[in-house]
């Protein structure tokens, strides 16, 4: 993500390699290259990667029970 | 994203479905209420491969399916005028009014436009001052931003040739009435994690209290709803009802301050008719009278339009989720994603779509 000073406040976001220009209005604090949240050409929520990663890590202690029932 | 290809891993989603297997020990039913999960949960199949019993009931999250008659009738009306630039989401579109859709009039002649922001509607009427533009702001709490800023936008920058045709509702209360429903079946939800990164989840908390249901906050990947599925499971078995966040990464309790601060400002809080389930007080969102000047519904005095849904339609009680589209006549018949005789059959989000898409119950028409 990159910022433009604008009213109203706007930045470019790749979405998978498209590129679009989004409203940063909601989101003073997103810094670039930063993963935002965007719905209809607005980013309503800057993800929290630490978190993202720790959900992650939650599921993958998780036991495998089909592994388990296989007795593997 | 960089996570967003393990939010799909098949082998953690395998885990997450073993450990609800070992958690659920009663056939327990969960609302998703949002149409971008149920089209997620309807294509990966995340339905059927519940624990023997369990179900998940698709709420009334659809936008475009929700968005009464009437509107989509004064939207027809206000666009087959000379004047007007009507501009939407692509998806309303091909919504049916009484008689025809925007597609229809769009072919004959009328200018209708597809936008991706409300902002590109104001800078459509920048660009073009000796006309009309109007924009069709339907959608839930996550949309209302974003039309709230396209008003301000215009409203400092003297935009005085643009409109908005507005339609939002609001979750909460359509949750509220789904419980206070007497044949309500539904026993947890799952909250649509976008409606929450605006506004947080303070509102559900009174109702998660009241009616004793857990609600889960939750994320739109495959893992994201078995989480939420899970969270809402475990809180079912152990007696508890709170509302829990299980998309983390994205929401907080407060919601996104920024965002409630410009809709408040815009709108206030009004009564609303929602397609198939009837009015329902306080869910809606109408423009503040400060904005008076920005209503397209004014603008043009559509008055009183009298509306006919297709007799054949039972959209209202999929909504409300106590029949599925394969219970209608017209699925997969009469009724296609290419002709579509109700809402929930235009958009993607809708559950009948969902259903079409992934061919569910097709072979038997
Ligand atoms: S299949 Fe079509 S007609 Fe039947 S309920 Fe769904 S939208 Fe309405």
């Amino acid at each position: 993500m990159s910022v433009e000073e604008d009213f109203p406040r706007g930045g470019i976001v790749d979405f998978d390699g498209l590129r679009r220009p989004v409203c940063l209005a909601y989101t003073p604090e997103a810094a670039v290259g930063d993963h935002v949240i965007v719905h209809v050409g607005f980013a309503i929520s800057v993800v929290d990667e630490e978190e993202a990663a720790r959900t992650l890590r939650v599921l993958r202690a998780m036991p495998d029970a089909i592994e388990t029932e296989l007795g593997s | 994203m960089k996570h967003l290809d393990e939010y799909r891993d098949p082998a953690l989603a395998r885990r997450l479905l073993g450990e609800l297997r070992a958690t659920a020990t009663r056939p327990w039913t969960v609302m998703e209420v949002c149409g971008g999960q149920t089209h997620t949960i309807v294509r990966q199949g995340i339905d059927e491969l519940l624990p023997a019993g369990m179900r998940m009931i698709h709420g009334p999250g659809c936008p475009v399916c929700v968005t009464p008659l009437e509107i989509i009738d004064k939207a027809l009306a206000i666009a087959a005028r000379p004047e007007v630039i009507f501009t939407s989401y692509g998806d309303m579109l091909r919504v049916p009014g009484t008689s025809g859709d925007l597609v229809g009039l769009k072919a004959r002649g009328a200018d209708v436009r597809v936008v991706y922001s409300p902002l590109d509607a104001v800078r459509i009427a920048r660009e073009n001052p000796e006309r009309e533009v109007v924009f069709l702001a339907v959608g839930f709490e996550t949309t209302a931003p974003a039309n709230a800023m396209a008003v301000l936008d215009a409203a400092k920058t003297g935009v005085t040739n643009f409109s908005v045709l507005v339609s939002h509702v609001l979750v909460p209360p359509a949750i509220t009435t789904l419980l206070e429903a007497p044949d309500n079946q539904v026993r947890a939800f799952l909250a649509a994690g976008h409606v929450c990164a605006v506004m947080g989840w303070t509102e559900y908390e009174p109702i998660a209290d009241h009616y004793g249901v857990p609600i889960v906050v939750t994320g739109f990947e495959p893992l994201d709803l078995l989480e939420g599925i899970l969270m809402a499971v475990r809180q079912l078995e152990t007696g508890r009802a709170v509302v829990e966040n299980q998309y983390v990464r994205a929401v907080r309790r407060t919601g996104n301050t920024a965002a409630r601060d410009a809709v408040a400002q815009v709108f206030r809080v009004t009564d609303r008719k929602w397609r198939g389930i009837g009015e329902i007080p306080a869910s809606g969102l109408a423009l503040d009278p400060a904005f008076a000047g920005f209503d397209a519904d004014r603008r043009f005095a559509t008055g009183d339009i009298v509306t006919r849904e297709s007799p054949a339609c039972i959209a209202g009680e999929i909504l409300r989720g106590t029949r599925l589209p394969t219970d209608c006549q017209a699925y997969g018949t009469a009724c296609t994603p290419r002709t579509p005789l109700g809402a929930p059959m235009v958009s993607s989000e809708g559950t009948c779509a969902a259903f079409h898409n992934a061919g569910r119950g097709l072979e038997l028409r």
